[in-house]
């Protein structure tokens, strides 16, 4: 290996390094046997944390709330997402360059902006804020994330399989569900991901359209003058544990598909 | 009704869009231009001072926004191109393994990354406090609340948006037209400037898309990491809407920064194609 080579994989493993600083220093504090309130400094390694934690009633509801938002917005982003993917896809019509336009203005517009118009849409109208406000608005986002990835699986999509299907007699509704879906599943999958990891972790919009609830992110936001206690450490990495498991198994899926 | 299917395909969720990103924009735009206060309500009066006013009070805000967005995305582009080029071009058969690296850490909450960070780089903390008891620090050196820590914080915070598109754009280059270079005499930095750069610029040009819009009108950063003198316009909007609940004055700034971002974007998709951006933005 030339030593440009070396050195430039030398500073790949610094770049990851750094990335994954924040999340080891995390990791590792959920173990940190401190007193005070603040868990900057190391105290000594304890288990203690992990048998209190729901000690924060607050903090535990918080974690929830994140969990079923997420699931709910999950299900809904990806159903809307799928069905504009596939006709975003599969079909020329009117409205298309449109459709793309929006769907392009949902993902690059700043999350700040779309926080404050709908919190602007919200108090106009007189809706009080809250759970189902901040579900609104993470389908809102992961919807057209769902839509591209689906997108892109169906315009590879081989179209000659569904045409077999309906020349032995299957009617559309048939080639859909064991046909096409089977076949774009892998990008149906990979959106419903997405939309999860997207909305679990959300802090922008989530702030300005939550009202009184608080979600997991809005809870150690608030935290941070008075001090993150370890339970939020330990949940965080309870959270990066399924998430980093279902991206490693996911990959590991694709690679054996190809 | 063959006709109709796309149309049945696209209504709900082209519906959840136009009602809750389109018309929301509408009203925001109303809303900016009204007068009042929360406890007696706000009132259309089309007041376009509150434009003026806004930009005049806050000018230096916007000024540091687009400041702090504009070298982070510069830093970006710097540190990811090294390690995107890595991956593609010797990244080998564990290139898929190397991408997820870099987006694992996306499983961490962002503000929990940030504050993190925040302790991390404590005057106290882990990397400050023994630097400072050996005595190779000045006792009250310190990175929260500066310029550097709130910058860093962004760079750190969208660095895999940056790092994706470009790898995206490098892995579709073919080997062989390196080779072809190569074989006609350019020397290895002339191979690459004038062949494979050239072919990343579309990467290039999608992270600075994704990066600069959400780092520009970033708050979390400035507020977790930064002081007083780092405030951004994010945390005057958000100060404006959820802590004065002064909508009408939030509502212009935020209008006023979606429209100097438009323009940008706008610039940009006309540049590359919307189709071509989105593809990009959805790997």
């Amino acid at each position: 290996m030339r030593t440009g080579d070396r050195l430039l994989r030398i500073y790949v493993w610094l770049v990851l390094a750094w990335l994954f600083a924040p999340i080891i220093v995390m990791i590792v504090f959920g173990f940190n046997d401190t007193r005070s309130k603040s868990n900057v400094s190391w105290q000594g390694f304890t288990l203690a944390w992990w048998g209190r934690l729901d000690e924060f009633p607050l903090l535990t509801a918080a974690v929830l709330d994140s969990i079923t938002i997420a699931l709910l917005v999950t299900v809904i982003a990806t159903v809307l997402g799928t069905l504009m993917g596939i006709a975003l896809g599969r079909h020329r019509f009117r409205g298309q360059a449109a459709t793309n336009l929006v769907m392009f203005a949902a993902i690059s517009s700043p999350e700040l902006v779309m926080g404050a118009s709908l919190l602007s849409l919200f108090v106009s109208m007189g809706v009080e804020t809250g759970y189902w406000t901040i579900v609104v608005a993470h389908v809102l986002f992961a919807v057209s994330f769902v839509a591209v990835t689906v997108r892109a699986r169906v315009v590879g999509l081989d179209r000659s399989v569904e045409e077999a299907a309906r020349d032995l007699g299957a009617t559309p509704w048939v080639t859909f569900w064991r046909v096409t879906l089977p076949m774009i599943l892998p990008g149906v999958v990979a959106g419903a991901l997405l939309a999860f990891a997207l909305s679990i972790d959300d802090f922008v919009i989530t702030q300005f359209t939550s009202g009184s609830t608080t979600t997991f992110p809005l809870w150690i936001y608030g935290a941070v003058r008075i001090g993150v206690p370890p339970q939020v450490n330990i949940l965080g990495t309870l959270i990066f544990a399924a998430g980093a498991a279902i991206a490693v198994v996911n990959s590991i899926n694709a690679r054996r598909r190809t | 009704m063959r006709r109709l299917t796309p149309y049945l395909l696209i209504l709900p969720g082209g519906l959840w869009l136009a009602v809750f990103l389109v018309v929301p924009m509408v009203f925001m735009a109303s809303v900016s231009t009204q007068e009042g206060d929360v406890v007696n309500g706000f009132a259309q009066t089309f007041a376009f001072s509150n434009y003026t006013d806004a930009l005049a009070r806050y000018q230096t805000q916007f000024l540091r926004s687009a400041g702090y967005g504009l070298a982070g995305t510069v830093l970006a582009v710097l540190l990811a191109y090294p390690v995107a080029y890595w991956i593609a071009f010797r990244g080998g058969a564990r290139k898929s393994t190397y991408l997820l690296l870099v987006l694992l850490p996306f499983f961490v909450s962002f503000v929990l990354r940030t504050v993190s960070w925040k302790f991390l780089l404590a005057d106290d903390g882990m990397l400050l406090g023994p630097l400072k008891s050996a005595g190779l620090l000045a006792a009250d050196f310190h990175v929260l609340q500066t310029t550097t820590a709130v910058i860093g914080g962004l760079v750190y915070n969208y660095l895999p948006f940056m790092i994706l598109p470009i790898y995206v754009s490098l892995e579709r280059v073919d080997p062989s037209v390196v080779e072809a270079a190569r074989d006609l005499y350019a020397s290895r930095a002339g191979a690459f400037t004038r062949v494979v750069l050239p072919l990343s610029l579309p990467g290039i040009f999608a992270g600075v898309l994704m990066t600069f819009v959400p780092m520009t009108s970033d708050y979390v950063n400035a507020a977790i990491l930064g002081g007083p003198a780092n405030t951004m316009i994010g945390n005057i909007i958000q100060t404006e809407y959820l802590v004065n609940n002064d909508y009408p004055v939030g509502a212009a700034l935020s209008f006023t920064l979606m429209a100097v971002m438009l323009a940008g974007i706008f610039a940009y998709a006309r540049v590359l194609g919307t189709e071509n951006v989105l593809e990009a933005a959805a790997r």
